[in-house]
């Protein structure tokens, strides 16, 4: 365990931490963009930051993004000095232009002041924030299926070669993730389609719902190595019949419920 | 043959010494990549030939050797007569057998080969009275010129691996580090951090598996130091990396070359493979128990790949981007594990210090920047070049003794040093020495040595926006600040070269460029507003001449200026007509010209060219008196 100070509150946090879990456990809020429990922190939309400072520095601070910079003993955390905030307003006008007609962006700006964007607005504006969120999630889920193409302000979120992945598995995880509902696509009873791929999905054979594709199901199939059929029941059922097996195993052998 | 102990090094050392002092002529043909492009190949190729067929070789003992780049690649290519040390410019193959006949057969110098100086244009036989070499100091380019590096007994003879000799058999590795720290060696490639003190640091992290890296990506435009250094003496960076890996205890080393260097990877590779071969690299070296060996890993040339972090995730295979993160490589560098990264330069500075001693490093330098640094000068200067000076010489000796002053001695404006987050400086800098603090507090940096000299037709508005051009591509894209920082700083400074320029730009420039530097995840995006604020905290007349007057003082901006001929002194030569690119100028031969407005695209070739100085340029729309003329600068 660390003992910090946050705003001026003692803190403790497990060794270990970031900063960001502290402030958010001492209830004090920090905007995020690029931050989510699934993934490895990124550092990527900066707005996070905080000041950060300790007795022995010699009133020395150092501004940092409190995603990554980890949880110390004796630190002292402004989670709202001038140049933090000056920081993040800064960061959401940018990207206000970058992103001037979405709804999240356009919030927390407004949150910080900002009712139109002070820079040159996007002439072709997108939702994307290139927070990273879908193509970590993809690497973590193992397909790793999408990356960023290009640098510098052409950098954008995409596939291979900007053709349809053959890594994709169509899980939906990058969608589902995305923060701004950038990542387009389309899934009825037979067919789903992301990236410009189409899948086919599979029925649970018990619900009969469509709940995964067979892209998928196959490739938890070989990561496991059992049989593919073991991923065609969907959660729901599979729930049900794990607790009709628990039921089962409670009541033992002679069929009484065990006291 | 493997060597196995110090006194077999020894041996090895003095057998290559007396080989190379055999030697009773020696053609030094320089073969750095600037005078391979100007035809250097042919000329050692011919000189082979010729001293075969001559029988010179066998007969008196005359050699030629391919050499790395003397750093005078403008004049080359560059060809050395030793012993006497007659240094010969823009040598073409044609040229062999006069030199062959009258310098090494009769002991005459050819004089029209020789350099000129360019304010006298007296000839100057001696490379050592060259003004572009007197001024110089050369550690860590020691021998780059002198040796050939594809061999490396060449290399023993001039004292190479003896600093890894003195390490291995003479210190322990906490010496050697003390004896580095003795040195004051700081980081050469960018932000002059105690290399001792890195070192010390990963010497002390836990772990056995530890790394040493080069970083040899140097992607600043126009800067060849690193370069030069890999492909004209390798063996100096593979000796300053072996004594690293023993001090902090590393077995295994990378060297981070970008793969549009290809003449380096080349010699680095070659370097390796004779290293490993004389027991100078691999298991138990030089018989002294110690073990380690370096691989080279191809960048695929980016810029950002030059930063910390982006060149280990390239290594590991990975995208190479910078990661934030707060816990120092020398803990958790490349494959998490400890890690030393140094840039060429200071590598190659490692074996000199442990060869002569700490103390000598830092008897050169100023107190806090010791020793001496390379610079690629380059730009509006007369000698451009790749040099070495001891810290704390002046700008002006740099610019005016060793880079001969301003091309077509027009005024001197500003300098650029730093590589392109960097900053510029004016001429009343001149005078300050060049280390680390100075530049620094002046508002620009050391970075890796870059120096671009501009004159007075240069607008340092459109300086800043070049720059900015070039990071806002090169940002790799991750974090806001940078990536979208860079792009709407970018659109402001097109707004202002183009004539949008509107009131309380400069305070937007101002606002956005602390956000960038507080904000930015990496050193490219926390360092790129530098050109911005040290153009406006020198030249801001100049914004805001854009912003208010919409006009260019210095007449670059083409948007802002019309060029127009004064008729009196034109005496009709035509030289202006033959340079217009879009056929602009009308006149007749020996009459008065006249500049087409309709036509001219406000380039001002004309002005640079004409030799009656008698073109002038006016912001557009030609209302105002003309901002200046030639004559009365
Ligand atoms: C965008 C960027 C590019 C860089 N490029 C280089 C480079 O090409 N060569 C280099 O040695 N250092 C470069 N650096 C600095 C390195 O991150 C690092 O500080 C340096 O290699 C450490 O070596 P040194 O201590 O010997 O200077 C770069 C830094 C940044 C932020
Ligand atoms: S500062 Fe620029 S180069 Fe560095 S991580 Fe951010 S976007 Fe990439
Ligand atoms: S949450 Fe985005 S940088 Fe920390």
């Amino acid at each position: 365990m660390a003992t910090l100070t946050i705003d001026g509150r003692r803190v403790e946090a497990p060794a270990g931490t970031f900063l960001l879990q502290a402030c958010r456990q001492a209830g004090v809020s920090v905007p995020t963009l690029c931050d989510h429990p699934a993934v490895e922190p990124y550092g990527g939309c900066r707005l996070c930051v905080v000041d950060v400072t300790r007795p022995e520095w010699d009133g020395w601070r150092k501004m940092v993004v409190s995603c990554l910079y980890p949880v110390e003993d004796g630190l002292i955390v402004d989670t709202r000095s001038d140049r933090v905030i000056e920081t993040r307003r800064v960061v959401l006008d940018l990207l206000l232009a970058r992103s001037p007609r979405t709804p999240l962006i356009q919030r927390l700006a407004r949150e910080y002041g900002i009712e139109r964007t002070s820079y040159e607005p996007n002439p072709e504006p997108t939702d994307c924030i290139l927070c990273g969120l879908c193509v970590r999630i993809c690497d973590r889920l193992g397909h790793s299926a999408i990356g960023t193409a290009d640098r510098g302000a052409g950098r954008v979120v995409a596939p291979p070669f900007h053709e349809p992945p053959e890594a994709c598995v169509g899980c939906l995880a990058c969608a589902e993730i995305c923060p701004t509902g950038f990542i387009r696509f389309e899934s009825g009873p037979d067919r789903r389609r992301i990236w410009n791929r189409d899948f086919e999905m599979v029925r649970c054979p018990r619900c009969g719902r469509a709940h995964v594709t067979k892209a998928q199901a196959a490739w938890y199939a070989r990561r496991m190595g059992w049989p593919e059929a073991e991923f065609e029941v969907c959660d729901s059922c599979r729930r049900r019949d794990m607790a009709a097996t628990t039921v089962r195993l409670g009541e033992g052998p002679t069929g009484n419920a065990a006291s | 043959m493997r060597i196995a102990s110090r006194q077999h090094f020894e041996e090895a050392v003095a057998a290559a010494r007396d080989r190379r002092e055999a030697r009773t002529r020696d053609i030094w043909v320089c073969c750095g990549t600037g005078c391979l492009a100007n035809g250097s190949a042919a000329v050692a190729e011919a000189f082979r030939s010729r001293i075969e067929a001559e029988g010179l070789q066998t007969g008196l003992g005359v050699y030629t050797k391919t050499t790395g780049c003397h750093g005078f690649c403008q004049r080359g290519p560059l060809v050395v007569i030793q012993p006497e040390g007659i240094l010969y410019t823009r040598v073409q193959a044609r040229d062999v057998p006069e030199i062959l006949e009258k310098t090494i057969g009769r002991g005459e110098v050819v004089e029209r080969l020789l350099y000129r100086d360019p304010n006298t244009r007296t000839p100057v036989a001696r490379y050592e009275e060259i003004p572009f070499y007197r001024h110089q100091t050369r550690i860590a380019m020691r021998n780059i010129g002198r040796l050939d590096p594809g061999d490396l007994d060449d290399a023993l003879a001039l004292g190479a691996y003896g600093g890894l000799v003195r390490a291995l058999f003479e210190k322990t590795p906490e010496e050697v580090i003390e004896e580095v720290r003795k040195a004051g060696l700081r980081g050469r490639g960018g932000a002059g951090f105690s290399t001792a003190r890195k070192w010390a640091a990963a010497r002390k992290a836990r772990g056995d598996r530890k790394f040493v890296l080069c970083n040899g990506d140097e992607g600043d435009p126009g800067a060849f130091k690193d370069r030069s250094i890999l492909e004209g003496d390798p063996h100096s960076v593979l000796e300053g990396m072996i004594i690293g890996a023993y001090a902090v205890g590393a077995h295994e080393g990378y060297i981070y070359v970008r793969d549009e260097y290809p003449l380096a990877v080349v010699h680095v590779q070659k370097a390796i493979e004779d290293a490993r071969e004389r027991g100078l690299l691999g298991r138990d070296i030089l018989g002294s128990g110690f073990d380690f060996d370096l691989r080279v890993s191809r960048g695929g040339g980016a810029f950002v790949c030059g930063e910390s972090s982006a060149l280990m995730r390239s290594i590991e295979g990975k995208v190479g981007e910078p990661r934030a993160k707060y816990i120092h490589a020398s803990d958790r560098g490349l494959f998490d594990l400890p890690t030393v990264l140094n840039n060429v330069e200071t590598w190659a500075d490692v074996g000199a210090i442990l060869t002569h001693g700490g103390e000598w490093f830092a008897a050169y330098g100023t107190a806090k920047s010791r020793g001496t640094k390379a610079f690629s000068l380059v730009g509006k200067v007369k000698n451009t070049g790749l040099i070495e000076l001891p810290m704390g010489e002046s700008l002006r000796r740099i610019i005016f003794d060793i880079g001969g002053g301003i091309l077509k001695d027009r005024p001197f404006k500003a300098v650029q040093t730093g590589g392109p987050s960097g900053g510029c400086l004016p001429a009343d800098r001149l005078d300050l020495p060049v280390d680390y603090e100075v530049l620094t507090e002046n508002g620009s940096m050391m970075g890796s040595g870059g120096m671009i000299v501009m004159d007075d037709r240069t607008c340092m508005v459109d300086v800043a926006r070049y720059f900015l051009k070039f990071l806002s591509e090169e940002s790799c894209g991750k974090c806001v600040p940078c990536r979208e920082g860079l792009r709407q700083m970018l659109h402001i400074f097109d707004d202002l070269c183009e004539g949008r320029g509107r009131p309380g730009d400069i305070e937007r420039i101002e606002r956005l460029a602390r956000g960038m530097q507080l904000g930015s995840l990496c050193e490219l995006g926390k360092s790129a507003p530098n050109p911005v604020l040290s153009t406006l905290r020198y030249f801001r007349d100049e914004y805001e001449a854009h912003i208010d007057r919409k006009a260019c003082p210095a007449g670059i901006c083409r948007t802002l200026t019309t060029y127009r001929i004064i008729e009196d002194p034109c005496t009709g030569c035509h030289q202006c007509t033959k340079v217009c690119p879009v056929e602009a100028i009308e006149g007749r031969p020996r009459q008065k010209h006249r500049i087409l407005p309709e036509k001219c695209i406000s380039c001002g070739s004309c002005y640079d060219v004409c030799p009656e100085n008698c073109i002038e340029f006016l912001p557009r729309g030609g209302r105002e008196e003309a901002i200046h003329g030639h004559a009365d600068h």
